[in-house]
């Protein structure tokens, strides 16, 4: 679903992302750990467009990000072609995003049918089952304030879901909320892995990694130090820089 | 025990201070009366204003007034997000003349702007459409064409538009960048996300300077008496210049300003509830609702839902 191939990223003379190759099979779940500043919100962002890649090769479900290839040649796509593709990949952020002046119904229903073009009605009908499937049924009338942190994350995977995408992007979605609150998204999220959807995690819930994940990439200084699968990771590290960053979170 | 508190003679001496001067200047305003060359008459000779007050040529001057504010702050409001979008905008060349235009209003007088308008037809006497440098395919006779009413609600809404900008482009930049991430994330265009996402977030903070100068056009409309536009302050001097009674005119032409100017707050008070739509986590109540509530009220009645922070209620005890 995923395939990077070198990607790298440079803000001014930072380079956040030196050379990132690893692959998302589809219904993979792809955990993200590693220090902060380590560039894994970067290749999130860059897997969905909010990043321009620098150099390297960046394909999602087969398209190369932000350019279109014809005849050995790279044109750069319009922002109308972005958007296109941006609508297949669900993006949920540290600090939710919601759309303030506008309900938990009407967050979630703008995207399908300006997006779109969906009929209002079908549009209704499926976000009343996502508010239903994150346990959020009788908030539909609520704004954004008016909901807990939990509850605003839980909107927000509803209102990435209800685009229908093939692939789910999460950015520290737990990481600003409430240590309480912390288990209801992330009941969600293991739901929705559980149905097969592909998802992409940059998380610091070492538990739900391992649970979760199928497999877990180790990032620092914008490089992936360590892939495999979770419990081999977590349990036995290779690599030093991984071993000292496990040892100081566990 | 018996708890005593704390006195503030201080604030009891402001207050008898304030009481007296209000009571002494609404004398001044309604009772009292001047005496020249051994005639008495009203101080403020509110039966001047009164006849003067509904006369029809201060009621049509006033109904242009309001059509000039209008016109020209619509303009104005347009001009403004126009060029508030131009100055965000990557292309440099666009920025750099948003900026020259918005340079150039606000650092020339909108007297002198206006005059300039009204001589236009000096250096412009005829204005065409057609092709640059080549043949014309309209053409206006700038000197018919322009009346005094249009030149002044072209120039003050030009003057009006830089102000405007600065206005609607410091709403732009209030609203989160996240905001736009999320809006991106779920495919919308640029444009999209301006309209559903942006701009209804901006206008909380865009309503209320948006309201001052709305404001301030209707006293500004006063200048487009020196091109001769027959509104409120012009009327007015035109009428004492027949029958020389100034002051009662000035009153006439303030107290009209003064009532639209009421009226335009009212209004913004509402405009700005209605974008604090989902900003509070619930709305306060409007004077008529608290008016309606402290009216229908009894002793040890729960105050409603509205005012409280927490979910209490208030509740309202008589104080014997």
């Amino acid at each position: 679903m995923v395939d990077a191939q070198g990607v790298r990223k440079r803000f001014g003379r930072q380079e956040v992302l030196r050379g990132i190759t690893l692959q998302v099979r589809t219904g993979e779940v792809m955990c993200i750990i590693g220090p902060s500043g380590s560039g894994k919100s970067t290749f999130l962002r860059c897997i969905n467009h909010l990043e321009k890649v620098d150099a390297g090769r960046l394909t999602v479900d087969g398209e190369l990000v932000g350019y279109r290839e014809q005849g050995g040649k790279l044109y750069e796509l319009r922002d109308r072609e972005v958007c296109q593709r941006r609508a297949d990949v669900g993006m949920v952020f540290q600090h939710f995003n919601l759309f303030p002046h506008m309900t938990a119904m009407e967050n979630i229903i703008v995207g399908p049918i300006r997006v779109k073009g969906e009929a209002k009605p079908t549009a209704i009908r499926r976000a009343e089952q996502l508010l239903t499937r994150v346990g959020l049924a009788e908030k539909f009338d609520a704004y954004p304030r008016q909901l807990s942190g939990g509850q605003q994350q839980r909107v927000a995977i509803a209102r990435a879901l209800c685009m229908q995408p093939k692939l789910m992007l999460f950015d520290e979605p737990t990481s600003a909320l409430d240590p309480e609150l912390v288990s209801d998204v992330l009941d969600v999220m293991r739901s929705l892995a559980d149905d097969g959807m592909t998802m992409v995690v940059v998380t610091h819930e070492i538990g739900f990694a391992r649970e979760v994940g199928d497999s877990l990439v180790f990032m620092d200084e914008g490089v992936v130090v360590e892939a495999g699968p979770p419990k081999e990771v977590l349990s036995s590290p290779r690599q030093e820089r991984t071993q000292v960053f496990l040892s100081r979170i566990l | 025990m018996p708890v005593v508190p704390v006195r503030h003679p201080g604030r009891w001496v402001a207050a008898a201070v304030v009481v007296l001067l209000a009571v002494m200047l609404v004398h001044s305003l309604f009772f009292s009366h001047v005496v020249i060359n051994g005639r008495t008459r009203e101080r403020f000779e509110w039966n001047i204003i009164n006849q003067y007050f509904l006369s029809s040529e201060v009621v049509k001057a006033l109904g242009i007034t309001i059509a000039l504010t209008v016109v020209a702050m619509a303009g104005g409001i347009a001009i403004g997000i126009v060029l508030a979008i131009m100055r965000l905008s990557p292309n440099p060349i666009v920025t750099g003349s948003a900026w020259v235009y918005i340079w150039f209003f606000r650092g020339t007088p909108v007297l002198v702007q206006l005059l300039f308008w009204y001589n236009a037809s000096y250096i412009f006497p005829s204005f065409s459409l057609g092709i640059p440098f080549g043949p014309a395919l309209v053409h206006f006779n700038l000197n018919t064409w322009l009346t005094p009413f249009l030149v002044a609600s072209v120039g003050l809404a030009l003057n009006e538009g830089a102000y405007m900008s600065e206005v609607v482009r410091a709403g732009l930049i209030s609203v989160d960048e996240g905001q736009t991430e999320a809006a991106q994330s779920i495919g919308m265009s640029r444009f999209m996300t301006l309209r559903l996402i942006v701009v209804p977030q901006a206008m909380r903070v865009i309503i209320p300077p948006t309201g001052n100068e709305t404001i301030s056009m209707l006293k500004t409309t006063s200048l487009a008496s020196v091109v001769t536009v027959s509104e409120l302050t012009f009327t007015v001097e035109q009428i004492m210049a027949a029958d020389y009674r100034t002051v009662p005119l000035f009153m006439v032409a303030s107290l009209q300003y003064l009532w639209v100017t009421s009226v335009l707050m009212v209004g913004q008070y509402y405009v700005e509830r209605h974008y604090a739509k989902g900003s509070v986590r619930q709305l306060p109540p409007t004077p008529l609702q608290r008016l309606r509530r402290g009216l229908l009220i009894r002793p040890g009645q729960t105050y409603g839902r509205f005012g409280d922070v927490d979910g209490t209620a208030f509740v309202w005890t008589p104080r014997d």
